[in-house]
């Protein structure tokens, strides 16, 4: 698989997880292919958190507002129409009151105890964790939806090195490799892409993997 | 009733050097443009400014530097607290390279509500956000505390000396509407400062906005400027 076509595959299988009528927050890069390849009858409310709840369609050139109608990365969006615009201590309040079904982003580096690192490389760039840490801990559900390795590196490790987003917060790892529940005994592998081997994921995995009995094929 | 219109020259002309502002705005939208440009075009300096983020090095329409961006650009501000200031590169090398300016980086939700916290009254927000984090060694962090086996940070109030708003349309109280996504942090700034102005897309009389529809009560604004019918 190529680039565009590993982050597609992601994409498919994370939109699985989502249930008609979830609220959901997408972060930037990949999570944002989601909502194409939602089942048949499967809606979600999407929640910017920049101000929106009830995000609707991305608007056309002619509809684009862009001084007025952002999203959270900046782009122009607009509410649906059942949607409204919010402050940020109201989406804030939504968002860490538990009133997010899941948070989908992606992670530099996650760990076995569920641990998410993924705004910050020291010395490199001044970015700033933004409503990160926020949705972390307040998402019912924190998917990390990325590459299973870096340059053939791991990325999910016994113990993250890079500064913490938020300390045991995943719930669900989805990379183009497999499907990894993080559970009270640690990381469970579930699903398996079938172009892999078990030992494939292993040896792309620093962390400890326990093979779930009801191992399936992910697709 | 008292007059509350006043000209962007005498709105920048009551902000001295070294104030500290808050200023609404995500990534721009929502900002008070024509204020923080004529800002930047007297110079005042040694600015301390509070927001989500530090506008934009480009906007969404090809500004240059788009918000409070060309404070920074400019050298005129000393400190920056903010959420995220990925998208103004200048911060990145005035902070970490030049090291001409500190920047707190503070989770945005606990931004919001610490600003909430400043005009509300209270002595600080307990939150569960930034537990485990480097946000535990930030000096807007006053310690941890365990609630029914759950543990929270305790993230200072913060206030300033000026809060620059933007709404869309104001009535000559100071009443506010907002339009589209440029809500974010206007509201709970508009409570939290010693002096707020507030800068209109579009300036009505007094009870053309409905009180249903107010979203920022006029009590909380002390002066306007008219933007010019955007």
């Amino acid at each position: 698989m190529d680039k565009s076509e590993i982050k597609a595959f992601i994409a498919k299988r994370v939109a699985k997880e989502l249930k008609d009528g979830d609220v959901v927050n997408l972060g930037i890069g990949l999570p944002t292919l989601i909502p194409a390849y939602l089942p048949e009858g499967v809606h979600v409310i999407l929640q910017s958190e920049n101000g929106i709840i009830g995000t609707g369609a991305k608007p056309t050139p002619e509809e684009a507002d862009p001084h007025f109608k952002i999203d959270a990365g900046g782009s122009p969006a607009q509410a649906a129409v059942f949607g409204c615009y919010i402050d940020s201590a109201t989406s804030f309040g939504f968002i860490r009151g538990g009133h997010v079904n899941a948070t989908i982003l992606g992670g530099l580096e996650v760990d076995q105890e569920g641990s998410l690192s993924n705004w910050i490389i020291p010395g490199k760039k001044m970015p700033g964790m933004g409503g990160a840490m926020d949705l972390l801990v307040g998402a019912k559900e924190v998917i990390v939806a990325m590459e299973h390795t870096a340059k053939g590196k791991p990325k999910i490790l016994k113990k993250c090195t890079l500064p913490y987003t938020a300390v045991h917060c995943v719930t669900k790892i989805i990379t183009e490799m497999c499907v990894i529940d993080v559970t009270d005994k640690g990381l469970e592998l579930v699903e398996i892409n079938p172009e892999f081997t078990v030992d494939d994921v292993k040896a792309a995995t620093e962390a400890d993997l326990i093979v779930s009995p009801d191992l399936k094929p992910m697709c | 009733m008292r007059n509350k219109i006043i000209s962007v020259a005498e709105a920048v002309d009551m902000i001295p050097d070294g104030a500290t502002i808050m200023y609404g705005g995500f990534l721009g939208c929502g900002s008070a443009h024509h204020i923080i440009d004529a800002l930047a075009e007297k110079g005042t300096k040694d600015l301390t400014i509070i927001g989500n983020d530090c506008g934009m090095a480009t906007g969404p329409l090809g500004e240059e530097y788009y918000g409070v961006a060309k404070l920074v650009h400019n050298h005129q501000v000393k400190h920056v607290i903010a959420t995220h200031v990925g998208m103004t590169p200048d911060v990145g090398t005035q902070g970490m390279v030049d090291k001409t300016l500190t920047v707190d980086l503070i989770p945005q939700g606990s931004l919001a509500e610490m600003i909430r916290a400043g005009g509300a009254g209270l002595g600080g927000v307990l939150t569960p956000t930034g537990v485990g984090t480097i946000v535990e060694d930030s000096p807007f962090c006053l310690g941890k505390q365990t609630i029914d086996g759950k543990e929270y940070l305790l993230m200072k109030p913060i206030r300033a000396d000026f809060a620059l708003l933007n709404g869309h349309i104001i009535d000559k109280f100071g009443n506010i509407w907002y339009k589209g996504t440029t809500r974010n942090f206007n509201i709970v700034m508009a409570t939290a400062a010693d002096v707020v102005i507030a800068e209109a897309d579009n300036v009505v009389e007094i009870g053309d906005i409905q009180p249903e529809n107010v979203v920022t009560s006029g009590a909380f604004v002390n002066y306007i400027v008219d933007g010019g019918n955007v």
